[in-house]
């Protein structure tokens, strides 16, 4: 079968890529193999997807503070399916908890901290001119588009969307309607694209690092992007396969999950059963405690950007930092069983788990701390990327430090399931990782467009928000301690013992309708800054890092000469220096 | 460019970017253009295959924990189902499997040593019958069960004393082999590529990339077969053997 060389055509020139500049309006902005156009794509759907999940929230929170009672105007236009005569249904009400969840998750935080601030920034930070794989980035992208339009759908078939919680737990999820195998479709996307990304982030940050750019020259955002990849990369296959499961239980007549002799509302349900609930929650925890340093490492990430950059100081303890977060990341495989104190586990299983816990949350504390002190001393420039920035300390300090009651098997006891674990992990999410997520993006904002959001709106942006996050937040600490469970669709109004705290329903959701207001100047800012904001050149906050070597906006290539890093990220303020801040870049 | 063919020859941490503008003289045509070298092409290639097999060792992981969980709450029930299997095909089609890593091994072989396309594409070729092969196999297997009623869901039927744990069997039986043939089919069909890419000779000694991720992942495939076969097929059966 040997040809004779001579018939050898020549090699096809296929890798040469067409001019970016040359490429169509479809190719350049929305097939794009661009990592800025990618990321702006993730962080636009995130944000779109965290307005959304936010109005559910705003529905539910109307049922709470007032239970049965008729929602004006918008009641009637969900329809009798859901909410007749503007009453919701309790059926509305656990979509709306389940497909909450599900979407600030897992498609509104996590592509907009990995997806949109991980791919715009980390191959700038790192001085790359693209992502490893860029049609890999690209399918990454739509497989969460497919992946949310999924779940956007399956408020529309009959029964309506997903009813058992974020979490998902079998038996009972394997026995409701249609809108559950949307679910687990949407979630198989969901895992696809997170996996995708994360190989595309690790080989990307080992590979096509700038020269010099040595693992502790790193920024600390890419650390804690890193991280986040190996995270995702070993904790979402299990879930996978475990999704896969569930779906055969429903689709294929299997009983993975379905135990013998069920028993549901009183009714023998006709399965094979034989199977193991329980094996779900250790799957689905498996993943999903990882899951919660996904939603806060590039939180904490982005906070240490601006906190170094805007005290004018090196950051605290870099290197501590740096061994904390490594750390964190290995242990957090080994804690996800304290979400299942209550599930009868045994005392030495509880034992293990809750010492685990206990010393995870080490690394944390380091982090933090270190982020504290790097305040002490700087001269503070409080814009609007640091005010953000510096209220996510006690807010995430105060999610983290509840926390710990939640971690002891005996204190989990009386607190599972209340409120206080709403507001335990809503502190480290709301205030904090979306405080973070929106410094990030006040703070990069001017390198994805070339020029700087308001600071008047920002501020009005910032201070209505943490007074609203407190305001929706600080009450269910009470009610949880008081009791009250964080399942139910009256808001405890039909229970007895939940009669003196059930004022603070109405304050919860007076928050969160204000808190709503209070995101208008963002949604405005965002709009108008992009083409009326103030110009800025590549530089504008006088910082280190490598990203801003390159011109703003970058153009596809990203950067003119090929940056080398030349020292450590944070070279603010060095004795001696003719300006207070030594670029990474400059030799 | 010939001195870049070795790709051991430099550890992974190694940076070889020039400061400097960039520069586009003339370059290997299948060099992507945000890399510096086919060098640091070729090492992202290989170490993006081999995180994503990270990934799917987790994802079988799972899988291997769900049979864990239920072969230890039933163990003779299991030793009782797996009796049920064809270990005759599932032998024949373990040492198919085999081959076919041999193969697949000569085919990128014989790129990295530029061998003609002929034998390029002769490798390939073996390696897609060896696949399409086992996946016949696993489609008479399949349809056996199915005659025997032994596919879970409502029509299940056993005869034995462990009807309950044997379905549980049969679950995993088909959810585990089931996803490592989607798995195959998903490998045919890359290996199909990488031999109509081999048939307009790309690959020589400069660039053998795809033929040698494509690999990587081909071989991984096996190693889920060699573990699945004793789990599904072996364990137990000498019990009933005597």
């Amino acid at each position: 079968m040997t040809e004779p060389a001579a018939v050898a055509a020549p090699k096809p020139h296929i890798a040469h890529e067409v001019p970016h500049e040359a490429l169509g309006f479809w190719r350049k902005y929305v097939f794009s193999t661009d990592h800025k156009v990618i990321g702006i794509q993730y962080a636009i759907t995130g944000l779109l997807f965290l307005l959304f999940g936010f109005s559910l929230m705003m529905l539910m929170r109307w049922q709470l503070a007032y239970p049965g009672a008729a929602l004006p105007l918008l009641g009637r236009l969900l329809g009798e399916a859901r909410m007749p005569g503007g009453t919701m249904l309790p059926e509305f009400y656990n979509e709306l908890g389940a497909m909450h969840g599900t979407i600030m998750v897992f498609l509104g935080v996590v592509p907009l901290a990995v997806g949109g601030f991980g791919n715009f920034v980390v191959p700038l930070q790192i001085g790359a001119q693209d992502m490893a794989f860029p049609r890999l980035n690209m399918a990454s992208y739509w497989s969460f588009f497919l992946g949310g339009v999924t779940m956007l759908a399956s408020f529309l078939v009959p029964g309506g969307a997903a009813q058992g919680g974020w979490t998902s737990y079998t038996p009972l999820s394997v026995l409701a309607g249609t809108g559950q195998t949307m679910w687990l479709i949407g979630m198989i996307f969901l895992i696809t694209s997170s996996l995708l990304g994360a190989i595309n982030f690790i080989t990307t940050i080992i590979q096509l690092r700038a020269k010099g750019l040595t693992f502790l020259r790193f920024p600390f955002f890419v650390w804690t992007q890193f991280v986040t990849a190996f995270l995702l990369l070993l904790a979402f296959p299990p879930l996978e396969a475990a999704a896969v499961m569930q779906l055969m239980d429903r689709v294929a007549g299997t009983s993975f999950f379905l135990p013998s002799g069920l028993v549901v509302s009183g009714q023998v349900v006709a399965v094979a059963g034989g199977g193991n609930p329980l094996l779900w929650q250790h799957l689905f925890w498996f993943l999903a405690h990882p899951e919660v340093y996904v939603l806060i490492l590039p939180g904490m990430g982005i906070v240490a950007e601006i906190i170094a950059n805007n005290t004018r100081k090196p950051l605290w303890g870099y290197r501590s930092m740096v061994y904390s977060l490594v750390f964190l990341g290995f242990m957090s495989f080994i804690v996800w069983a304290h979400h299942m104190f209550m599930t009868g586990m045994g005392t030495a299983m509880a034992a293990f788990f809750q010492t685990t816990t206990m010393i995870i949350s080490i690394p944390s504390v380091v982090i933090l701390t270190a982020l504290i002190i790097s305040l002490w001393g700087g001269s503070i420039r409080f814009n609007t990327p640091m005010l953000f920035a510096v209220a996510f300390l006690p807010m995430f300090g105060i999610g983290g430090l509840t926390g710990l009651p939640l971690g002891l098997n005996v204190a989990d006891i009386p607190l599972h399931d209340t409120y206080y674990v709403i507001a335990h992990f809503h502190y480290v999410v709301a205030p904090g990782t979306i405080f973070a997520l929106f410094a990030g993006i006040y703070y990069w904002f001017p390198k994805a467009t070339g020029r700087k959001m308001n600071e008047t709106l920002g501020k009005i942006h910032f201070f209505g928000s943490l007074v609203c996050m407190n305001v929706v937040f600080m009450p269910m600490f009470l009610m949880g301690l008081a009791g009250v469970s964080r399942r139910l669709f009256d808001g405890g109004a039909s229970y007895a013992f939940a009669q003196p705290v059930l004022h603070l329903n109405v304050v919860s959701s007076w928050g969160a309708w204000t808190l709503a207001i209070f995101q208008i100047p963002f949604i405005f800012n965002f709009f108008w800054s992009i083409w009326k904001g103030e110009q800025t050149d590549g530089n504008p906050w006088q910082a280190t890092t490598i990203e801003w070597a390159a011109p703003s906006p970058p153009p596809h290539g990203n950067f003119p000469v090929a940056p080398e890093a030349y020292r450590g990220p944070y070279e603010y303020s060095v004795p001696g220096a003719a300006k207070d801040f030594l670029p990474q870049y400059e030799a | 460019m010939a001195t870049e063919g070795n790709i051991h020859a430099r550890p992974i941490a190694i940076q070889p970017a020039p400061a400097g503008p960039y520069v586009h003289e003339a370059h290997h045509p299948w060099l992507q253009h945000h890399f510096d070298s086919m060098t640091q092409q070729a090492e992202a290639s290989t170490l993006g295959m081999w995180v994503f097999l990270v990934t799917e060792i987790m994802f079988f992981g799972g899988l291997f924990m769900a049979y864990l969980v239920y072969r230890h709450a039933s163990p003779s029930g299991f030793q009782e189902a797996s009796h049920h299997l064809n270990i005759y095909w599932g032998t024949a089609n373990t040492a198919i499997l085999i081959i076919s890593s041999l193969t697949m091994a000569l085919a990128v072989r014989s790129a990295q040593t530029s061998q003609p396309r002929g034998t390029q594409v002769l490798f390939l070729f073996l390696t897609i019958v060896l696949g399409l092969a086992f996946l016949g196999i696993k489609a008479i297997e399949y349809t056996d069960k199915f005659k025997d009623r032994i596919v879970p869901g409502p029509n299940f039927h056993w005869e034995g004393t462990h009807a309950k744990a044997a379905e549980q069997f049969y679950s995993l039986y088909f959810a585990m082999t089931g996803l490592h043939a989607l798995h195959m089919i998903i490998g045919v069909g890359i290996m199909s590529v990488i031999l109509v890419m081999a048939w307009w000779r790309i690959f020589d000694e400069e660039y053998y990339t795809p033929v040698e991720v494509a690999g990587l992942y081909w071989h991984f495939v096996d190693i889920v077969w060699i573990f699945l076969f004793p789990l599904l097929y072996l364990i137990g059966r000498h019990y009933h053997a005597g």
